[in-house]
């Protein structure tokens, strides 16, 4: 393997290991909830892609054929990570915060937190 | 110079994988607790991808994906029971 590809590699696998630490870290040390919520979906996920960016160059210089498995891994791991973030939010609204303490939503119907799905959707 | 990194990538997700467990064991609130669960998830698919890495070998990728996929499906139905008390209404 030569020595660029070495250094790509290594490269990436230092800051997406700093990447990795930096958001289990700031799980740990941010004050609240909501907070904590901001630094592992995002630091991990950029850090988990950098571990691929490096799989993926490293069984380029190795093997010479382009492999894609990272390329699904990292799509999934995008796709989801605000889906969970989002989900992780409302568990939090709905167990901890009561429903007059939330500003009135603008549509015609409450929260989908507090409220059930209406049956059929006036607007549209 | 791939091993001494490698080496160094591996520690910063074992020492990320510790603290998640630290903030499980004191998370003051069930939300906080699903977040470290999932952080330990992705954690654990760089974690497996590094020794697909160290290994030479590409049969860990299959085995990534399909810990994030059931760590994505886990994630949503510990939300979904803790925020209508059912997964699957």
């Amino acid at each position: 393997m030569n020595f660029v590809a070495e250094f790509l590699v290594s490269a990436a696998l230092i800051v997406s290991g700093i990447f990795g630490f930096v958001g289990s870290y700031g799980l740990l040390k941010l004050k609240h909830t909501l907070q904590r919520l901001h630094a592992p979906t995002k630091a991990t996920t950029l850090g988990v892609g950098g571990v691929l960016i490096a799989s993926m160059i490293f069984f380029y210089a190795d093997t010479g054929h382009i492999s894609v498995h990272e390329l699904l891994i990292t799509l999934f791991l995008f796709l989801t990570a605000p889906i969970t973030a989002n989900f992780i939010a409302k568990t939090h609204l709905a167990r901890n915060l009561r429903r007059n303490e939330l500003p009135e939503s603008t549509g015609d119907f409450g929260w989908s937190v507090y409220d059930d799905p209406p049956e059929t959707r006036l607007d549209t | 110079m791939i091993e001494y990194s490698l080496l160094f990538a591996a520690g910063c997700y074992g020492a990320a994988l510790l603290l998640d467990l630290w903030r499980i064991v004191v998370g003051p609130d069930a939300a906080d607790r699903i977040l470290a669960l999932d952080t330990m998830v992705i954690n654990v698919i760089a974690l497996l991808v590094l020794y697909g890495v160290w290994r030479g070998t590409a049969i860990y990728f299959e085995a990534a994906m399909l810990i994030a996929m059931v760590g994505f499906v886990s994630t949503v139905a510990y939300c979904r029971f803790l925020l209508r008390g059912d997964i699957i209404e």
